[in-house]
């Protein structure tokens, strides 16, 4: 299968006017697509999605999230719309080309694993892999099925499997076409906390060790901090933000900064220093944060790339560095915007180097610290996590 | 024992069994994925339509068919036109009245079957480049397997039950339309009751163990 080259045309529908606009050049997913799915429900979304890493599309149940998944599949037919992965276009209603989802090189991994329970786990992984000419074959399957740990597995039904590990097949057999764009409905939401945790290592290596562009659905912040480089967020069918997804979390009119897990997420580089109190040194551009090493969690090496979630509960702020404080990582931060979190409480967007970080102190310490736009403070970091 | 008359009945019995199970398998196959899948509004009175064998008593069905079959029917002027003659008192009369009567029962499991399957395997098979046929061969057939066991069990049993509409149609002639309900129904007629033993005693324990058979394959199913 040879898809068409893609030239822009001069052609506009009735409703957009897409044509030439400079956010379309043709690299990344570029998604314009309008849907109706039922009565009372549009979604209507017009945007250009990065083409490698992982891009989370977020949102509240029946935002719209498993509609453009489906759009960008080809399960549903958008209209109007055109999508295209680079070069690579798959629907353009301005020239009538509409690609069916068995023509595109995507994989999708549905909410639930939907494997093929007349075939063995081997089979319903070679289903895909047959239909797929050997020379576009890029993913080795056996990558695929050693980094997702099912090669035990192999000869079983699917009835016969735990729910993750169906889970895990489902993936597999996605990236047995070697598909250039993985899309993941909500891969985790039919499983139990337990099997959450002991899945979502799989995909952050899926994400080191392949370097295939995912879209991941999911209404978790959780999934988010972890998985997620950019950030699509939707809501009533409309895209309401998009950008890195350390940015987003830190925006206080955004939804992802309400409620009690409120954090930042910070991107950095493991020091290679010999700490006696065998404490994790992690460098980015707003200075060093130590933390601890979680027992059971994998080694880190000097150099290593970690990403350390920090939340805003865990942040108190003073204006002059304390030297007294059982509290080890004391920032230089500078204050961006502070919002309304409850009645008596407060959350603070501050920047240490660039980074955004949030800070939630009450609403009457904000106000003896007189704290404002602009000012400088010493961003206090009782706890953080390590992600990955 | 039997003697030869109901050998030949049973024979022919099992020979208009096979071959309406196997036509309405084949025909089957489109007409219930079209009725279980589409989305045109022909498909509710289609499904009444293909339901109506059941609750139509056989003589209706076989005057109906009887009539269009004769001479002056649009079936017989058609089979006339072709040079085949009517088809009515013939075999192959027998066998399109049997489709028609056994049509519910095979199309209905088919029916549930390919609902049952739903939407996401057939996505699920796109998605892995699976086209339309593809993904029908290799999903949903083999997925819709229990249907076509079901399907097949009730057809086969209930043609070989059929007496009305053969009466109607086919008549009572030796080895082309005279099958088993016909030649019971001739013993009995005649006072054979020990004949009439042995084919009615006959049909009731295959029909049981049909059913049987079956249930049991279900329950297995389910179990496993």
């Amino acid at each position: 299968m040879s898809p068409p080259d893609a030239t822009v045309s001069g052609a506009s529908c009735a409703r957009h006017d897409w044509a030439g606009s400079p956010k379309h050049a043709e690299s990344g997913l570029s998604v314009r697509a309008r849907v109706q799915p039922g009565p009372g429900f549009v979604l209507d979304v017009d945007t250009m999605l990065p083409a490698s890493g992982v891009t989370a599309i977020f949102g509240p149940s029946g935002c719209g999230k498993t509609t453009l998944l489906r759009a960008i599949a080809g399960l549903v037919r958008p209209s109007p719309g055109r999508v295209a992965l680079g070069e690579h276009v798959w629907q353009d209603d301005a020239r009538g080309l509409w690609l069916p989802p068995h023509r595109r090189a995507v994989g999708v991994v549905f909410q639930e694993a939907s494997l093929f329970a007349h075939l063995s786990v081997r089979q319903n992984l070679d289903f895909g892999l047959q239909r797929v000419p050997p020379a576009e074959r890029r993913i080795a399957l056996d990558q695929a099925v050693a980094l997702l740990g099912i090669g035990p597995l192999m000869d079983r039904k699917p009835a016969h499997l735990s729910g993750g590990e169906r889970q895990r097949v489902a993936i597999a057999r996605a990236l047995a076409t070697s598909p250039r764009l993985l899309l993941m409905d909500e891969p985790l939401a039919s499983l139990d906390a337990a099997r959450k945790a002991d899945l979502l290592p799989y995909f952050e290596r899926l994400q080191r060790e392949l370097a295939i562009p995912m879209l991941y659905v999911t209404h978790s912040l959780d999934e988010l901090a972890r998985l997620a480089d950019e950030v699509l967020l939707l809501e009533a069918g409309r895209v309401h933000a998009q950008g890195p997804v350390a940015e987003l979390m830190t925006r206080l009119d955004l939804a992802l900064t309400r409620g009690d897990a409120a954090s930042a997420l910070v991107d950095g580089v493991v020091d290679p220093v010999d700490d006696p109190y065998h404490l994790l040194h992690v460098r980015f551009a707003g200075g060093v944060v130590q933390c601890i090493h979680a027992p059971g969690s994998p080694a880190r090496h000097p150099g290593e790339r970690v990403r350390l979630r920090v939340q805003a509960r865990d942040v108190s702020l003073t204006l002059t560095p304390a030297t007294d404080t059982s509290i080890l990582n004391v920032l230089p931060a500078r204050v961006q915007a502070l919002a309304d979190d409850g009645p008596a409480q407060m959350l603070v967007a501050l920047e240490a180097g660039g980074v955004p970080l949030l800070a939630r102190v009450t609403r009457k310490s904000a106000q003896l610290l007189a704290l404002a736009p602009g000012q400088p403070v010493f961003a206090q970091i009782k706890g953080v996590a390590v992600l990955d | 024992m039997l003697d030869t008359t109901s050998l030949a009945a049973i024979r022919l019995s099992v020979e208009l069994a096979l071959a309406t199970t196997l036509t309405l398998l084949v025909l089957g196959t489109p007409l219930a994925w079209w009725l279980a899948r589409g989305r045109t509004r022909w498909r509710v009175p289609v499904r009444a339509l293909v339901a109506l064998p059941l609750v139509l008593p056989p003589s209706v069905l076989g005057f109906y068919l009887l009539v269009a079959m004769g001479p002056n029917g649009p079936l017989g002027a058609a089979t006339r036109a072709l040079g085949w003659g009517t088809l009515a008192f013939t075999f192959w009369g027998l066998l399109i009245g049997s489709i028609v009567y056994s049509l519910p029962f095979v199309v209905q499991p088919l029916i549930n079957a390919f609902e049952a399957i739903g939407e996401r395997p057939l996505e699920a098979a796109a998605t892995l480049r699976a086209g339309p046929l593809d993904a029908f061969w290799h999903v949903a057939l083999p997925l819709a397997r229990p249907g076509y066991v079901t399907g097949a069990v009730m057809g086969f049993a209930h043609t070989l039950g059929e007496f009305g509409v053969v009466l109607m149609i086919g008549g009572n002639i030796p080895g082309e339309t005279r099958v088993i309900s016909v030649q019971i129904y001739d013993h009995v007629e005649a006072l054979e009751y020990t004949q009439a033993h042995w084919l009615a005693g006959g049909m009731l324990a295959f029909s049981f163990l049909v059913l049987l058979a079956l249930h049991m394959l279900q329950s297995r199913k389910e179990v496993a």
